[in-house]
């Protein structure tokens, strides 16, 4: 077998070609292979899995709660409205006569009127306190009439409530934009929150599978060193634990997705009782194609860069003695 | 093909495991490399595929001067040479055929070709039909037999083989040399460091003898 060579540097020339689809080849045998020694373990696999799989859906889970909150807020936004609470004994002859008053004026775009027994039928039917208001001798809520101002400017909209307090037959006057300012900037310092917690947990993800990936290494230690011996290169020897890494974070990923949507699923009902409430179609946004791609790709990306840290660090030392 | 100018080792706490050793071997020579334990063999051995640097002197190794080799370029360096170690260094989780395959899968051969090259390797040492066994069902000197399959699967220009013959008998290690003078034959440089005077004698090739580090003047 051993044919004379005039020089040895020629002996394991291939031609290029032939190279780069066997290093394809061996690619897809190393991700089989890395993938197939974590299933050979499933318990410690499914560990590793659910600790990266639940430091990702936390924050991937507060920040879909935050879209949703933007998103409830969003429908308000342009739309100032004023709540007018009228006082005791106004008679729903006069709250309407002021309704329709409200009505003509021109910063006022429309100008609803709810009496004390719609109020109270509505209040029955979707806050679930109907048996206290039973109770009750007489009925305590208020006539309110709601207006959607035309006024886009906080200044202009303090001051035409201002003068609608002013009335005699309104008792309180609510400005509805104001809390949603403060919801404004509640939900920006969420969003910081949000990320800053994302930043942390991802560090978490990177030091797991780096450190899964540094016990990896340990264990193989004497294969290293023979794959170093007979000419293996680094990227050869570093191949298998970078694939190991992306089947930690891809692995995590994919249950970080399914716990988010379980919780989602566990959270549709008590939302949609609670957007009807505020008269609102509101249904939970989930995880679209879009996210969805993100986790992963996330995970992916945590896998591989906590495997090259690991790698980075430990495969220097590894040298045949 | 291999050539050592002057080259000294001291390894940190002053020990001089090698002092001014400088020799040639030309393509395809065959040489012992004999001495006591401790002489410097194994040193010497690993200065070639770069496992140990020089501190003083220059190793060659067909004309190119190792001091000079970057990290990066050692794998192509070790993949020119075949070695054979005296512990086998074999991957006793995978099998013979995984084991003789290593080198080239390394060296980026295709499978088809990989399987031809294992099979011929395996047969060259009297080791065919074992492909599938694991290392730890084979005796020692099958063993041994695995290691330099996987040594010349390669079809290294240079072969080192480091106290090759050990652990086995007489009689094993006899079929054993007969094996790395038939690689020889076609063309390998083949080095064999070894403390079995009788065999070297039997042999009747070139002999280096190290005694505490130094090269004996007379070979």
């Amino acid at each position: 077998m051993n044919r004379a060579k005039s020089s040895g540097a020629t002996a394991s020339v291939t031609g290029f070609s032939a190279r780069t689809s066997s290093a394809l080849s061996h690619h897809m045998v190393v991700a089989r292979e890395s993938l197939a020694s974590l299933l050979a373990t499933p318990g410690a696999s499914v560990m590793t899995w659910l600790v990266i799989g639940i430091a990702l859906a936390l924050p991937a889970f507060l920040y879909l709660m935050l879209v949703n909150v933007g998103e409830v807020s969003q429908g308000w936004e342009g739309k100032p409205r004023i709540s007018l609470y009228l006082r005791e004994g106004t008679s729903v002859i006069e709250g309407n006569r002021l309704t329709l008053e409200l009505q003509q004026k021109e910063d006022v775009m429309s100008a609803i009127f709810i009496s004390p027994d719609q109020a109270l039928v509505e209040f029955q039917r979707l806050s679930g306190f109907g048996d206290v208001l039973n109770t009750l001798d007489n009925n305590p809520l208020p006539g309110v009439i709601e207006i959607e101002s035309a006024n886009r400017d906080l200044v202009a909209l303090r001051l035409q409530a201002k003068g609608l307090a002013e009335r005699a037959e309104v008792d309180t006057v609510e400005l509805d934009l104001e809390w949603l300012e403060r919801l404004m900037a509640m939900l920006s310092f969420a969003q910081r929150l949000v990320a800053a917690l994302g930043f942390v947990l991802a560090l978490g993800v990177l030091l797991v599978i780096g450190n899964t990936t540094r016990l990896a290494i340990e264990n193989r230690r004497s294969e290293i060193e023979i794959i170093k011996l007979v000419g293996g290169t680094d990227s050869f020897v570093r191949r298998p634990f970078l694939y190991l890494g992306l089947w930690y974070g891809l692995g995590g990923a994919i249950f970080s997705w399914v716990l988010v949507q379980a919780s989602l699923i566990f959270l549709a009902d008590p939302v949609e009782v609670l957007a009807q409430s505020y008269h609102n179609d509101f249904s939970l946004t989930g995880l679209g194609p879009v996210m969805s791609l993100q986790i992963l790709g996330g995970g992916v990306t945590l896998g591989i860069v906590g495997a090259l840290l690991a790698v980075g660090r430990h495969l220097k030392e590894i040298e045949p003695r | 093909m291999i050539r050592f100018d002057s080259v000294s080792k001291r390894y940190p706490g002053g020990k001089e495991a090698l002092s001014r050793v400088s020799f040639e071997l030309k393509a395809g020579e065959m040489t012992f490399l004999t001495g006591h334990s401790g002489a410097g063999k194994s040193t010497l051995m690993k200065m070639i595929i770069l496992m140990e640097r020089p501190s003083q002197g220059q190793v060659f190794i067909n004309g190119t001067n190792l001091n000079r080799v970057k990290p990066a370029q050692i794998p192509a360096i070790r993949r020119n040479v075949g070695v054979v170690f005296q512990n086998h260094q074999l991957l006793f989780d995978r099998t013979v055929f995984d084991n003789v395959a290593l080198p080239l899968i390394i060296a980026g051969f295709k499978a088809r070709e990989v399987g031809r090259r294992v099979r011929a390797a395996l047969s060259k040492v009297g080791l065919s039909g074992t492909e599938k066994q694991y290392p730890i069902t084979l005796s020692g000197g099958e063993q041994q037999r695995v290691g330099i399959a996987r040594a010349v699967v390669n079809k290294p220009a240079v072969l080192l083989a480091d106290e090759p013959t050990g652990n086995l008998d007489p009689e094993l290690s006899r079929e054993i040399m007969s094996l790395f003078l038939e690689f020889n034959q076609v063309g390998v440089t083949t080095m064999i460091a070894t403390h079995d005077l009788a065999l070297v004698e039997k042999m009747n090739k070139r002999e280096l003898v190290l005694e505490h580090g130094s090269l004996k003047a007379a070979e």
